[in-house]
């Protein structure tokens, strides 16, 4: 679990995940906003089915994986949160078309 | 956020594209830039900076002291390479680059082609993969990810947090938490107790260092406030859905603390991906267990115009990965605009030496321990594809000889990560269970695309009529 700094606040910009809204900062990466918005994990694995969650937050583990604005398989901790940005975090593997 | 993720890329060819804009980078491309090569630096992160200087110029964190000085040194080097001319794009995914200097970069959705007449690969380091049970587990991450979180978004564990390993950055991150009001429940050090001795002899040209009066402070600062237990010798994350707590072996007893977030680091390596997929040779290094590039005196690597500067040509830190980044532009602008006014290669050089000193010392100190590199049988290794260090042993002892051999065995390697969190354990266990040297062994065969595009991307690409007669019937 991760919290912001007292004088850090969320709130300018405002995504989506797995439909319900969610408070980022400007400058967030889409990651950095999950875990500061108390999400323990973002997706489950294709192999086993396990509860993962974002390892190395620069882009090398590949374990933030999410899909963003319907393109799978997205490196959450390598992109910027945008306002309207939606955002579903992944169960298991990925299906042709996702 | 900033000004060069709206840009974009804004030629299809220059004199010096710089893949990376960490501490090597920056200044290759204020460099080049300065004496009047085009120059384009690309970087998959939105702000310049790299991991080192993360978020350097957009930090929400205010109060400097949390970061440190040495933080803040990297604000300079941004502003000189914008200053230079250089044009710097962030959110710039480098997927390709091969012999002709052809740079595959994708861009705000777009997948595109870069001609460059010189390459620096300045892609850095990666923290040292480490398996333990239960690295796989939510609550488990790496130090440097907590730092990135920190760094860029102002972001600090909550509940009880304990750190874990060895090496300069552990202690970096629990002053920085500190600082920022955050108390690590404890630190578990497994630094091996023999690294003490053998690094002795190195201690003489450490003390040069400024690095030692800096690393006894932060020892200091923490020690004073957080529970250090040394000599740990066995770790173990435990949860099943999460992790609930850190088990460890001291002095051949078994203890347990409860925590909601454990933080792992034993050092960093090469990330290697994008210069072996170039064709760059490497060799493994003894000393820092891990590949490095083979290179002149000037970064130039065995490929005709690609130089390595930074980290990724052999651990060395950032005020030397600086320098490196420097010779290497030095370098690109006297092959190609020799009457070109640029810095003496030489006076970078002794610089160059300058930061360098003391490094045997850290890595003498600090090489991990056996167990933390080649774990037990049930120890996941490649997270991605879920295999483990038994599987792995096993194909061995069916006559798997190699990384690549054994991907058509368990899948190891092929995941979407790519290696980059298995590579450097499966050699070193395949080079053990084979009685031969990691460099015997070798790595992975490494091959663009280094990083995911889509298929529209690459489709989307514009490609030459050999390229299309390649695949086209009739």
């Amino acid at each position: 679990m991760f919290r912001r700094l007292p004088d850090i606040e969320a709130g300018s910009v405002t995504i989506r995940v797995d439909g319900v809204p969610l408070a980022a900062r400007a400058g967030d990466t889409v990651t950095a906003a999950l875990l500061a918005g108390g999400h323990d994990h973002c997706r489950t694995t294709a192999v086993g089915g396990v509860r993962r969650a974002p390892y190395c937050l620069m882009g090398v583990c590949f374990d933030c994986l999410v899909t963003i604005d319907g393109v799978g398989n997205r490196q959450g901790c390598l992109v910027p949160v945008r306002d309207g940005m939606v955002v579903d975090t992944q169960r298991g593997k990925r299906e042709v078309g996702r | 956020m900033t000004h060069e993720r709206i840009e974009g890329v804004r030629a299809d060819a220059y004199d010096l594209v710089v893949v990376g804009a960490g501490p090597a980078g920056l200044a290759a491309a204020a460099t080049a830039a300065a004496a009047g090569l085009t120059t384009l630096v690309l970087d998959e992160n939105a702000a310049p900076g790299g991991q080192i200087y993360r978020a350097v110029t957009s930090t929400p964190v205010s109060d400097r002291r949390i970061l440190g000085t040495d933080y803040w040194h990297g604000a300079g080097l941004v502003e000189a390479a914008r200053r230079s001319g250089a044009e710097i794009v962030g959110g710039a995914v480098v997927w390709s680059l091969d012999r002709d200097l052809q740079v595959g970069v994708s861009h705000g959705g777009t997948a595109r082609m870069i001609q460059a007449r010189r390459v620096i690969i300045a892609t850095g380091a990666l923290e040292r993969p480490f398996p333990i049970p239960g690295w796989t587990l939510p609550g488990v991450m790496t130090a440097g990810g907590a730092q990135t979180l920190l760094k860029s978004s102002g972001l600090v564990p909550d509940g009880r947090a304990v750190l874990a390993g060895t090496g300069p950055l552990l202690w970096l991150l629990a002053a920085q938490l500190l600082r920022a009001g955050v108390t690590p429940t404890a630190i578990l050090d497994t630094t091996p107790r023999s690294n003490h001795w053998r690094a002795l002899r190195h201690l003489p040209g450490f003390a040069l260092s400024p690095l030692l009066a800096k690393g006894l402070g932060l020892m200091r600062e923490v020690r004073a406030q957080v529970e250090v237990i040394g000599g740990v010798t066995g770790l173990a994350a435990e949860g099943s859905d999460r992790l609930r707590a850190v088990g460890f072996e001291r002095a051949g007893e078994n203890r347990r603390i409860e925590a909601d977030q454990l933080l792992l680091h034993q050092g960093v390596v090469p990330n290697v991906n994008l210069a072996m997929a170039a064709g760059v040779e490497h060799r493994w290094d003894p000393l820092q267990l891990c590949w490095s590039p083979v290179l002149d005196a000037d970064g130039g690597s065995s490929v005709p115009g690609i130089a390595v500067a930074g980290d990724g040509a052999g651990i060395a830190g950032a005020r030397a990965a600086e320098e490196r980044g420097r010779l290497a532009a030095v370098a690109a602008v006297r092959a190609l605009a020799p009457s070109a006014s640029v810095a003496d290669a030489g006076a970078v050089r002794r610089s160059l030496r300058r930061q360098e000193r003391g490094r045997a010392f850290l890595d003498t100190l600090y090489q991990p321990a056996r167990q933390f590199r080649m774990p037990a049988d049930d120890t996941i290794v490649c997270r991605c594809e879920e295999v483990t260090a038994g599987q792995i042993r096993a194909t061995v002892a069916l006559g798997c000889e190699g990384p690549t051999q054994m991907k058509s065995f368990l899948r190891c390697g092929m995941g979407p990560c790519q290696g980059r969190l298995c590579g450097l354990t499966v050699t070193e266990l395949i080079a053990e269970a084979r009685g031969c040297t990691p460099e015997t062994v070798g790595y992975y065969r490494l091959r663009a695309p280094v990083k995911p595009i889509t298929l529209g991307e690459m489709a989307g690409t514009p490609a030459g009529t050999a390229a299309v007669k390649a695949v086209v019937r009739g």
